[in-house]
């Protein structure tokens, strides 16, 4: 046993309370605007036949008792709370009658294929070129040239992304410019589909790849450095161990945990960091569910996408701090 | 003269300093030449002009002085030349503000919380563990909106974008900390009879200086790249010819499609080169900090 009851308690309810608090964060912190989104929202419609009608202000109030903006703020709140608790996230305000559900998960399966595959390629390619920068007894190539393009991790994703769509997309037309998918493909379960959904991800996808690789490959690389001067790398050199072992079972083996504890923070970065990826890359992902929130101040898919992040976060925290003694046998969690 | 001994064994620092150094004289060489209340805005030049060294309108038969658009001009006649020179300078003036005043509030968090510890502590750590949760862009985005962009000066844009660059540098900080008040020179000092705060001042402050340092330069950058972010989300002061700015416009006219590439070349070109800059820097100031990575090379 690698952990003791009071431990999974306790480690539990800071997964609670990080939740509450940020639903509780998330619901205050939008209602200190003084910007009302539904008003403008009839606003905007009305300007768009010319006249405001008669009934106008009753309209907006009609509104706000289905949306129930009406109520003091507490109710608002315990209303919010218990509608969280049931997973009914509300209307969209901009998109109604479409609910907040509805939106995320028309947009979640994209952002969740493209981002995850390629922060899970990102994190191994780049641990595998840190740990071999980093390793003693590799080429002069990968040990001194290769690291000028960890620089590419320098570059903001999006400010890259905008490079690549320009290249690959606009000037060489190799990958289709916007959306998830072609405008004249029928969804169904074939390889012309799938191929087509796979040329439509391939930019955002190789964008995260390219920017995230490079912050992998140097935590790595530093690690494996700190590693080798460890004594029981040099025992292992002394008892004749072959490179590859010495390479996989005594340096990356140790040299690779602070990026496993890194890969949960990197999964909870997904949807906020690729918000502006998606954005360049006009892919119908959650993060441009999330910025078209943002511009419209939706409130309801503001709060939907945020506190599925949230969780996402939290439970990547919990799950990662439950495997890390699994991983490093020296950490345990017991009082002492 | 030590210094200059010490960069030709840091070669990250140096090229980052290199690289600063260029940006500083293409800034302070480029700013003779053009007029920075009226060149980096709107109709200041014909527009859709390519990047050219004399360009003649075509409704005058002879024209006696060409003028010069190094860079070219966008479709509402801004003088890219002029807004790469005061944007390159108002972006990096952006996030060293607000990235001084996180580090700042920050480093006080930070150090304030590992070395009281207790309750204090226990809140502070939940506050950022809760804080860094939720997306900064949300925090920035719900807070430009309250201010209103269309008010929302060059000033107050940093010190909203430090609201959110401060629990990045407190957390590093805390950690420090927290190992080093451990080590016997802080506790001889305490034997002493040394108040608090001059341990922090005398005792603290002065080893965690490379550390700082790093932290200034992550806290840059991370503010340099919400300002970047907020500008393409259309958020923050869209007047002025902000890098980010400058991207959001070439966007939202289709600068691509039009076949203006020039007008996303010079911001997307200058941005690369500024992180580029600060991450040399960083890696430079991070071998510094920690000699065991110098066995690297």
């Amino acid at each position: 046993m690698h952990y003791s009851w009071s431990f999974l308690l306790k480690r539990f309810g800071l997964f609670l309370l990080v939740i509450w608090s940020a639903a509780t964060l998330n619901f205050l912190v939008p209602k200190l605007t003084p910007r009302d989104p539904l008003r403008e929202k009839l606003l905007a419609q009305a300007a768009k036949t010319g006249y405001i009608p008669a009934g106008f202000n009753e309209m907006v109030k009609a509104y706000e008792v289905q949306f129930g903006l009406d109520q003091p703020v507490w109710k608002q709140y315990v209303r919010y709370m218990n509608n969280l608790l049931h997973l009914d996230l509300g209307y969209s305000i901009a998109y109604y009658p479409k609910t907040t559900l509805e939106l995320i998960s028309e947009a979640l399966p994209y952002t969740i294929a493209v981002l995850t595959l390629a922060t899970v390629v990102a994190f191994f390619l780049g641990t595998l070129l840190g740990a071999l920068m980093g390793w003693e007894r590799s080429s002069f190539f990968v040990r001194h040239i290769l690291p000028s393009f960890l620089m590419l991790g320098a570059i903001p994703a999006f400010v890259f992304g905008l490079i690549l769509v320009y290249f690959l997309a606009f000037r060489w037309k190799l990958l289709p410019l916007t959306g998830a998918q072609s405008a004249n493909m029928v969804s169904a379960f074939n390889l012309p589909f799938i191929l087509d959904l796979a040329k439509h991800a391939i930019l955002p996808a190789v964008t995260v790849i390219m920017t995230s690789a490079g912050g992998w490959a140097i935590g790595m690389r530093g690690m494996m450095v700190t590693v080798q001067g460890e004594d029981y790398m040099t025992f292992g050199e002394a008892k004749g161990l072959k490179g590859w072992r010495l390479f996989y079972k005594y340096g990356v083996r140790n040299a690779i945990l602070p990026q496993v504890t890194g890969l949960a923070l990197a999964f909870s970065y997904i949807v906020s960091g690729s918000v502006l990826v998606e954005l360049v890359c006009r892919y119908p992902g959650i993060g441009s569910v999330l910025a078209d929130a943002i511009k419209g101040l939706d409130y309801g898919v503001i709060y939907g996408v945020v506190f599925v992040l949230t969780v996402t976060i939290a439970v990547a925290m919990l799950i990662m701090d439950l495997i890390y003694p699994l991983l490093d046998p020296r950490i345990r969690y017991e009082k002492n | 003269m030590l210094f200059l001994r010490y960069l030709r064994r840091n070669v990250s620092l140096t090229i980052g300093l290199v690289i600063l150094l260029l940006l500083i004289l293409f800034t302070l060489i480029g700013s003779l030449y053009i007029n920075a209340e009226k060149d980096p805005y709107p109709l200041a030049a014909p527009p859709r002009v390519a990047p050219t060294l004399s360009y003649c309108p075509k409704t005058k038969p002879n024209c006696p002085t060409p003028k010069a658009y190094p860079f070219g001009t966008d479709s509402q006649g801004r003088d890219l030349f002029a807004v790469g020179v005061v944007g390159t300078w108002l972006t990096i003036r952006i996030g060293v503000l607000a990235g001084v005043i996180g580090l700042l509030v920050g480093m006080v968090v930070g150090f304030t919380s590992a070395y009281y510890g207790g309750t204090y502590d226990l809140i502070v750590r939940w506050l950022v563990d809760v804080l860094l949760t939720v997306p900064n862009l949300l925090i920035l985005v719900v807070i430009a909106s309250v201010l209103g962009s269309e008010t929302l000066g060059l000033n107050q844009e940093a010190l909203i974008i430090s609201l959110t660059a401060w629990m990045g540098p407190a957390r590093l900080i805390r950690a420090q900390v927290l190992s080093m008040r451990e080590r016997p020179y802080v506790m001889m000092a305490r034997l002493n009879g040394m108040s608090n705060m001059s341990i922090i001042f005398r005792e603290l402050i002065p080893n965690l200086l490379p550390y700082l340092g790093a932290s200034l330069v992550g806290a840059v950058t991370g503010a340099i790249f919400a300002s970047i972010g907020l500008a393409a989300l259309s958020l923050g002061t869209l007047r002025e010819p902000l890098l980010g700015v400058t991207i959001f416009w070439a966007q939202q006219q289709s600068a691509m499609i039009s076949g203006l590439w020039w007008w996303y070349a010079v911001p997307v070109s200058i941005i690369v080169l500024i992180f580029v800059m600060l991450f040399m820097i960083s890696a430079g100031l991070d071998e510094l900090a920690n000699p065991r990575v110098r066995r690297a090379e």
